[in-house]
């Protein structure tokens, strides 16, 4: 009975100090300072919120309706304006209804001289027991070294780093026919004045950066080719690599002035960095920051009229680098 | 209920203590204090529209497909699948135009809040010790950020895409001795490329630089709270005592205002302002380049550096020691980096202020600096403006290579002009300030504006150095 008692005893003592509303502590001071209420600030707050919500839901709408004109204008429209809302929300926030307070902090010191020293004391004193520290360190490095080199081996894997033969290759042969982006072959008399072709190995990859050329036809009288060049191009037809020999764009400009004193002589222009090679020269840089003539590609008529290679390019296409004038194209 | 809460978390970490000096972590305000920040938001919505990509986009080439989707000038063309999903995004997927382009302004405004940042940083001296350390991860992250934003228009096959990534394989070519080998291992062939680089491009953007850059940022702002924010001169701040407001209650909403304003801003660009329009361009060949089509304008000073470049490439005898691009791809971005992570040892050298720095230096402050920096920024800035010639050509009519040359006078000439011109001017300006004080104090009066003529307080400097103010003593 004694027991049953004490717990009876027990359960109301907790069952009334629960119902006793929880004891606050006293506030010995406010942390953050109190400020007067701002109600209009409240309620443009309440305002916005309200909008944020109104855009929220517009955005859903648009992406739900379908076939909206303009969908995506009004969905970054609806997205940020809702954005746009909340951040006016909180900065009223910010400003208006909250604390203003100033505080001040110390800043942390210049670190700790006696942790600093006991740091370096601890590794030190940990390799006291080695005599030879610097034979260790030779090993040590010579091991970290290796390994290291190992573990870096099987990047070679990722492209043919040592194997410099793909950089001459061209797919560029005698015979080889001139063929348009559609694999129809360039007849001699397709080749007009004062336009630009570009033209392909035929049977070959277009997408390899060896195959495009581009083909223009020039008054045979105003070639200045180099003597070992002068049969490359028959009726004044010039082809040469499509690649500039600066940072290997496509050259899809050509300057073939229709009103004789604006520009002296036809050129072909890189829309990169515009480096501008001469035709008439044997693709000789006349502007620009190319550093290497455009490589030109001997050409010949066969007996039906039509376009073909005469042989490979003056050299390697492309980009420079560093072996670039060791070797021919291949 | 906050009460329960707090006590959950901390009964189970223990962190209230640290939680507490945290809320009442001390921001002195400053407008220039929240470009960091904007870089950061920027970033956050990189990455939350980035997420949204990976699941429509597809980063292979290996194979062509035939597009017969709701773009109609690109029907039945011959493209990638890395295409053909760019196109999709922006056409078959709802909302896709809007995340794609909200995506592309992001890596913009990311970017250019990281130079302004910087900027503000180098001008204020805010680089100075102990918060070197905070600097060099920041430009470690600018860096990647360019190579982020280069790999991210990179990948999606489109003609400004190839045309880039010629660009990027030429320069890579162009590294003395080892260029073709490196090219050949970054692409995995000759260009083109082997269509396994898409996929190395892929990861790198999606995986690699973002956990870099993410990593970068924690540490980064990790220095910040532990060595604290910095400030400018105002009554009762001193290198020892930091003034501002608490993050909880006045930072908080401010900076939650700044984050919503940056998305607001992104989005509305992204839903508003076209940016990259991909079907425009077409899928890339080879054979293909336009002059309409332009990179993001974080990559217009090395645009403007390999075209500024006189023809020549160095060679000795059949070898090429140094091709051309080389001097605008590599060397002159390396050289603007190489200088900007010297410069605090360098500033330390000149000067021999080698103390702790926790106030601000206006840029009059450090006339040298302020010179030096505001001639750096001319030269990279006038570059920068030389790779619009182009534009400027075909928009007004002025002649190409004239403005080359103009340019290859003028990025020598001006930086030179404004170093002189600046450094004058933060001398004049420090010498009336002077006058100012001395005038106010002849005629017993304070001047009005406290933190004027501060920098005449003991421990204060001479015009023409490089603002020491007032440093606390070496230990």
């Amino acid at each position: 009975m004694a027991r049953l008692r004490d717990w009876l005893v027990a359960a109301a003592v907790l069952l009334v100090g629960r119902r006793r509303p929880p004891a606050t502590p006293p506030v010995a001071r406010r942390i953050v300072p109190a400020g007067a209420p701002d109600r209009r600030a409240e309620t443009a707050v309440v305002v916005l919120l309200l909008a944020v919500a109104a855009c929220a839901i517009g955005f859903i709408v648009v992406y739900a309706l379908d076939r909206v004109p303009h969908q995506t204008q009004f969905l970054g429209l609806a997205i940020g304006l809702a954005f746009a809302a909340l951040a006016a929300a909180s900065i009223l926030i910010g400003k208006r209804l909250v604390a203003e307070e100033e505080l001040e902090e110390d800043y942390p010191g210049q670190g700790d001289e006696d942790a600093q020293r006991d740091v370096a004391q601890i590794v030190e004193e940990s390799g006291s027991r080695f005599t030879r520290k610097r034979l260790l360190m030779l090993a040590g490095g010579g091991a970290a070294g290796a390994l290291g080199l190992a573990l870096i081996t099987p990047a070679v894997s990722l492209g043919p780093v040592f194997d410099m033969d793909p950089f001459y290759e061209t797919p560029w042969r005698r015979g080889r026919r001139l063929v348009d982006g559609n694999g129809r072959p360039y007849r001699a008399s397709d080749i007009q004045e004062d336009i630009f072709y570009t033209a392909f190995p035929e049977g070959a990859d277009p997408e390899s950066v060896a195959a495009p050329l581009i083909v223009v036809r020039l008054d045979p009288a105003q070639l200045r080719l180099p003597s070992e060049r002068t049969n490359w191009a028959p009726g004044g037809i010039l082809a040469y690599s499509k690649i500039c020999t600066h940072a290997g764009c496509a050259i899809a400009l050509y300057r073939s002035p229709l009103f004789p004193p604006v520009e002296p002589k036809p050129a072909f222009v890189c829309p990169c960095h515009y480096s501008t090679f001469d035709p008439a020269s044997g693709g000789t840089v006349l502007f620009g920051p190319a550093g290497r003539a455009l490589p030109q590609l001997p050409l010949e008529v066969d007996a039906g009229g039509g376009l073909r290679a005469a042989g490979n390019f003056s050299g390697p296409i492309g980009p420079s680098w560093w072996g670039v004038r060791m070797k021919d194209a291949r | 209920m906050v009460q329960k809460l707090v006590r959950f978390l901390d009964e189970r970490s223990g962190t209230a203590p640290f939680v507490k000096k945290a809320l009442r972590y001390v921001f002195p305000d400053h407008w220039s204090f929240l470009l960091g920040e904007v870089a950061l938001y920027a970033f956050v919505v990189l990455v939350a529209t980035g997420i949204y990509l990976t699941f429509f986009f597809d980063p292979s080439v290996a194979k062509q497909v035939v597009y017969h989707g709701e773009y109609v000038p690109l029907q039945g063309q011959e493209m990638t699948p890395a295409y053909r999903s760019v196109v999709d995004i922006s056409f078959s997927v709802k909302a896709g135009l809007l995340l794609r382009q909200t995506h592309h302004w992001a890596a913009n405004v990311f970017v250019a809040a990281i130079v302004l940042h910087l900027l503000r940083m180098f001008f204020t001296g805010a680089f100075r010790k102990p918060r070197d350390l905070t600097y060099y991860i920041g430009l470690v992250m600018l860096t990647l950020a360019l190579l982020e934003g280069y790999v991210g228009y990179s990948m999606v096959d489109d003609l400004l895409s190839g045309m880039g990534l010629a660009i990027g394989y030429g320069v890579a070519l162009s590294v003395p001795f080892f260029g073709a080998n490196l090219a050949a291992l970054v692409w995995g062939a000759p260009f083109p490329g082997d269509p396994s680089f898409w996929g190395r491009m892929y990861i790198t953007h999606v995986f690699l630089l973002p956990i870099a850059i993410g990593t970068l940022i924690a540490v980064h702002l990790a220095l910040v709270a532990l060595r604290h924010h910095t400030q400018f001169r105002r009554p009762r701040a001193s290198e020892r005592r930091v003034v501002g407001m608490p993050a909880l209650p006045a930072q908080a909403p401010r900076s939650l205002g700044l984050f919503f304003g940056v998305v607001a801003v992104l989005f509305l660009l992204g839903g508003l302002v076209q940016i990259n329009p991909v079907w425009l361009w077409g899928p890339y060949h080879v054979a293909s380049a336009t002059n309409a089509a332009q990179p993001d304008w974080y990559l217009g000073w090395l645009i403007g550096a390999l075209r500024l470049v006189p023809h020549f490439d160095w060679t000795i005898g059949d070898y090429t020691v140094v091709a051309n691009p080389f001097w605008g791809g590599v060397a002159f971005p390396g050289l603007v980096f190489g200088i900007l992570f010297l410069w605090p040892w360098l500033e330390r050298r000149l000067t021999g202020d080698t103390g702790f720095h926790n106030l601000l230096d206006r840029p009059r402050d450090a006339p040298n600096r302020t010179a030096f920096g505001m001639a750096l920024l001319t030269w990279v800035f006038v570059i920068f403006i030389a790779g619009s010639a182009d534009r400027v050509d075909v928009l007004f009519g002025i002649d190409y290579t004239a403005q080359i040359w103009v340019y290859r006078v003028l990025i020598w000439v001006l930086p030179a002009v404004v170093f002189f011109v600046t450094r004058r001017v933060c001398r004049e300006l420090l010498a009336g300030e002077q006058v100012a004080v001395a005038r106010a104090r002849e005629q017993g009066s304070v001047p009005s504006r406290p933190e004027v003529g501060l920098q005449g307080a003991p421990g204060g400097q001479g015009a023409g150095s490089f603002g020491d103010g007032d440093r606390l003593p070496e230990t």
